[in-house]
C-alpha cells in the first residue's frame, strides 16, 4: 500500500520536473529541475528492487552529469532564447509527425505477443538468493567480460579523441622540470652575506642574478670561451 | 570459458594500448615508429585470425567462423593499406601524430568484434567502438574547418543512427525476449513467431546498420564526410568500415532474423534501387573527385545489397566478392587521389587532372584502371564484382535488381570515363609534384590485383563460397 502511494508520488514528480525541464525559461532551471528528476527517477528505481540501480542513478548522474550540465550552462554564453525560437517555430510540423508516428506505434503495439519460447530463453533471470548488487557484479565480470571490456575500450578512445583534438602545445608554456628543481641545492640559491650596518642592498650588488646554473641561451655563449684554451 | 577465441582482437587491443604508451613516452616524434608499429600489429591480427579455430565463446557473445575469417582478413588488408596512404599525406598536412595510428587500430578492433558478433550487444558495441574513433580521425585535421565540420555531421546523424539501432535492439529484445542470435533464429522459426512489434524493431536495426553502409535513405552524410575528412581518413572510411557494415547486415539478417527474409527481402531490396539509382545520377554532375567517389560509394552499396536481397548462398557469395573487389579498386583510386598535388597544395578537383597523361603518364594510366574497373569493364576485377552478383540476382529471380544494375552501371560508366578522357585528351594542366614512393607502391600493389584479378580469383571466390555457407549451414 505504501509503496503504491510512494510510486505514484514519486512518478507524479517525475513526470511533473521532466516536463519543467522542457519548458522551463530559465536553463539553470530546467538543470535544477533535472537533477529533481533524478532523485525521483531513482526512488522508483528503490522502490523496484533495484537498489544498485538508483544509487548509481544518483551517484553517477545527480554527482558527475548534472552538475556538469551546471556548469556548461552557466559558463558558456548560449543563447537559449534563439534555439527556442526554432523550437516554436518547427513545433507544429514536430507536432503531426509525433502524432502519426504514436498512432503508428500504437497500431503495432496493440498487435504484439511474445514469442511462445521467449520466456524459456530469457536470458538472465532474476537470482533470488542474492542481493542485486552481487547478482550484477556476478554477470558484469563473469559472462559479460568481454563486453565489459569492450566498453571500457570505448571509453579509452573517447578519452584519446578528446586529448587530440582539444590539447594545444604552447611553445612558449613555461613548464615545471620536476628533476631540475629537486636537484637544486642551496647553495645555488642562497647566499649568507655580511652587511655591514648602514651600507644599502645596492652597494653590496645582492640583486645582481646569483652564480648558478645557467640559463639554457646563457651556456650557449659561455661555451666558445671555454673551448678558446684547446 | 574459451577465451582464445576473441585472441585477435585481445591482441590488438593490447598492441594499441602497448604502442599508445610508447607514442606518450617516446621523447622524439613518434608518428613515424608508431605507424611502423600499427602495421606490425594488423600483420600478427591477420595470422592469428587465421590460426583461430572455428568456435563461440564468452557464453555466446562471439562466434569465429570462415564468414568471419574472410571479412576479417579483409579488413585489416583496408586498414593496412589506408594507413599506407597515410603517412606522407599527414606529415605534408601538419596532423602526423601518433594518436592516429592508435584509433585507426582501434577502429578495426571495433570492426573485427562487430563481424564476429552472435549478440546484439557485442554488435553494438563493437559498432560504437569503431564509430567513435571514426568520428575523432574525421576531425583530425583540427585547424581546417572543412574536417570540423564533416566530424560534425558525421558524429550527429551517426549518433542518431545509433539511437535507432538501440532502439531497435530494445524491441526486438522486448518482443524475442533475447539479444542472443542463436536464441532469436530459434524463437523466431516458431510459427507466428513475428509478431508486428518485432517487426518494426527489425526495421529500425536494418536502419542503424543502413546508414553504416551508407545506402540510400541514410546516405546524406556521405558526400560531406567524404569532402571534408583528411584524404586517408576518407580512404579509410570508404573501405574497412563499408566492409564491416555489410558483413553485419549479411550475418544479421541471414542468421537471426533468416527465417523473416520475406518481412525484410523487400526493404533491402527497396534500399538497394535507391543507392543504385541515386548513385549513378548525382554523381554526374560532380566537380570534386572525393565528392564523387562518395557518389560512387553509395553505388557500390547498392550492388553489393543486391547480394542481400538475392537472399541465396550465391547471392551472398556475390557481395563477399563484390567487397573483396572494392576495397583494392577503391584504395587504388584514392592513392591516385592523394598523389593529386601541386607545388605543396592539395587539389581534388577533376578538372585540374586535364591531361595527366602527358605529365605523369603512369599515374594516369593507373587512373584508368582503376576507373574502367568501377565502371566494369570486363577484363578488370570490377566486372567481375558485377558479374558474380547480377548473376546471382538472375538465378533468384529478381530481374528488375539486375536490369536496374545493368542501366545503373550503364550511366555510372558515363562519369567514369569522362575521367578518363578528361586525363587523357584534354589539354596539359601543370605537372604535379613527385609521388611519394608509399602512395606509388599502394597504386601499383592495388592495380595489378585489379588488371590480374581474373588470374588468380578462383581461391578468392572458393574463400567466399565457404564464408557464405557458413551463413546458410
Amino acid at each position: 500500500m505504501i509503496a503504491t502511494i510512494g510510486f505514484y508520488v514519486f512518478a507524479v514528480i517525475l513526470l511533473a520536473s521532466a516536463t519543467m525541464v522542457v519548458t522551463a525559461r530559465n536553463p539553470v532551471h530546467s538543470v535544477l529541475f533535472l537533477i529533481l528528476a533524478f532523485f525521483n527517477a531513482a526512488a522508483l528505481f528503490l522502490i523496484a528492487g533495484a537498489e544498485f540501480l538508483a544509487m548509481i542513478l544518483v551517484i553517477v548522474y545527480v554527482g558527475a552529469v548534472a552538475v556538469l550540465f551546471l556548469f556548461v550552462v552557466m559558463m558558456l554564453d548560449v543563447n537559449f532564447a534563439e534555439l527556442r525560437e526554432g523550437i516554436q517555430r518547427y513545433a507544429p510540423v514536430g507536432l503531426v509527425v509525433g502524432l502519426i508516428l504514436l498512432f503508428e506505434l500504437g497500431l503495432v503495439l496493440t498487435g504484439w505477443h511474445f514469442a511462445p519460447s521467449a520466456a524459456e530463453i530469457r536470458m538472465s533471470p532474476t537470482p533470488t538468493a542474492l542481493s542485486n548488487t552481487a547478482a550484477l557484479g556476478n554477470v558484469l565480470y563473469t559472462r559479460y567480460i568481454f563486453l565489459f571490456q569492450l566498453a571500457g575500450l570505448i571509453l579509452l578512445v573517447a578519452m584519446i579523441g578528446a586529448i587530440v583534438l582539444t590539447l594545444r602545445e604552447r611553445g612558449t608554456a613555461r613548464r615545471q622540470r620536476i628533476g631540475r628543481q629537486n636537484a637544486r641545492q642551496p647553495e645555488e640559491t642562497l647566499a649568507m652575506l655580511n652587511v655591514a650596518v648602514g651600507a644599502g642592498i645596492d652597494e653590496i650588488g645582492i640583486l645582481r642574478p646569483l652564480p648558478g646554473p645557467a640559463p639554457a641561451g646563457a651556456e650557449s655563449h659561455a661555451l666558445p670561451h671555454a673551448a678558446e684554451p684547446h | 570459458m574459451n577465451w582464445q577465441i576473441a585472441l585477435p582482437e585481445i591482441v590488438l587491443a593490447l598492441c594499441g594500448m602497448a604502442i599508445l604508451l610508447f607514442g606518450v613516452l617516446y621523447r622524439r616524434d613518434a608518428s613515424v615508429p608508431c605507424n611502423m608499429l600499427t602495421l606490425g600489429a594488423f600483420l600478427i591480427a591477420a595470422f592469428l585470425v587465421l590460426s583461430t579455430p572455428d568456435g563461440s565463446g564468452y557464453g555466446g557473445l562471439f562466434v569465429v567462423d570462415a564468414f568471419s575469417r574472410f571479412v576479417k582478413i579483409l579488413i585489416l588488408a583496408g586498414a593496412a593499406l589506408a594507413l599506407m596512404l597515410s603517412f606522407d599525406y599527414n606529415r605534408h598536412e601538419g596532423i602526423a601524430r601518433f594518436e592516429f595510428p592508435v584509433l585507426i587500430l582501434f577502429a578495426v578492433v571495433g570492426m573485427m568484434t562487430m563481424v564476429s558478433a552472435a549478440n546484439l550487444m557485442t554488435l553494438y558495441l563493437g559498432l560504437e567502438l569503431q564509430l567513435i574513433s571514426l568520428y575523432v580521425v574525421t576531425a583530425f585535421n583540427r585547424t581546417a574547418i572543412r574536417s570540423s565540420e564533416a566530424a560534425l555531421k558525421y558524429f550527429v546523424l551517426g549518433a542518431l543512427a545509433s539511437g535507432l539501432l538501440l532502439y531497435g535492439i530494445s524491441l526486438v529484445y522486448g518482443f524475442a525476449g533475447s539479444t542472443s542470435f542463436a536464441a532469436l533464429a530459434s524463437a523466431l522459426s516458431a510459427p507466428g513467431g513475428a509478431s508486428p512489434g518485432l517487426v518494426v524493431g527489425i526495421v529500425f536495426v536494418i536502419a542503424g546498420l543502413v546508414f553504416e553502409v551508407s545506402a540510400v535513405p541514410f546516405h546524406m552524410w556521405t558526400p560531406d564526410v567524404y569532402e571534408g575528412a583528411p584524404t586517408p581518413v576518407t580512404v579509410f572510411i570508404g573501405t574497412a568500415p563499408k566492409v564491416a557494415g555489410m558483413a553485419l547486415l549479411l550475418r544479421t539478417l541471414s542468421t537471426p532474423f533468416g527465417h523473416l527474409s520475406p518481412d525484410w527481402r523487400l526493404l533491402i531490396e527497396l534500399v538497394s534501387l535507391g543507392s543504385m539509382i541515386l548513385g549513378a545520377l548525382a554523381a554526374i554532375g560532380q566537380t570534386n573527385f572525393k565528392r564523387l567517389m562518395a557518389y560512387s560509394a553509395i553505388g557500390h552499396m547498392g550492388y553489393t545489397l543486391i547480394g542481400l536481397a538475392a537472399g541465396t548462398e550465391a547471392g551472398l557469395r556475390g557481395a563477399l566478392i563484390y567487397l573483396v573487389v572494392y576495397v583494392f579498386m577503391n584504395v587504388g583510386i584514392f592513392a591516385g587521389i592523394i598523389a593529386m598535388r601541386r607545388q605543396g597544395r592539395v587539389f581534388e578537383q577533376i578538372a585540374d587532372l586535364a591531361g595527366l597523361a602527358r605529365t605523369d603518364p603512369a599515374l594516369a594510366l593507373a587512373f584508368a584502371v582503376f576507373l574502367f574497373s568501377m565502371a566494369g569493364i570486363p577484363p578488370l576485377a570490377g566486372f567481375f564484382g558485377k558479374l558474380y552478383v547480377f548473376l546471382a540476382a538472375v538465378q533468384a529471380g529478381m530481374w528488375t535488381l539486375a536490369i536496374i544494375g545493368v542501366l545503373t552501371s550503364v550511366v555510372g560508366a558515363y562519369y567514369y570515363i569522362r575521367i578518363v578522357k578528361v586525363m587523357f585528351m584534354d589539354a596539359p594542366a601543370p605537372a604535379i609534384d613527385q609521388r611519394p614512393a608509399m602512395v606509388s607502391f599502394v597504386a601499383a600493389a592495388t592495380g595489378l590485383f585489379t588488371v590480374f584479378f581474373v588470374l588468380f580469383s578462383a581461391p578468392i571466390v572458393a574463400a567466399a563460397q565457404a564464408a557464405a555457407q557458413v551463413l546458410f549451414g
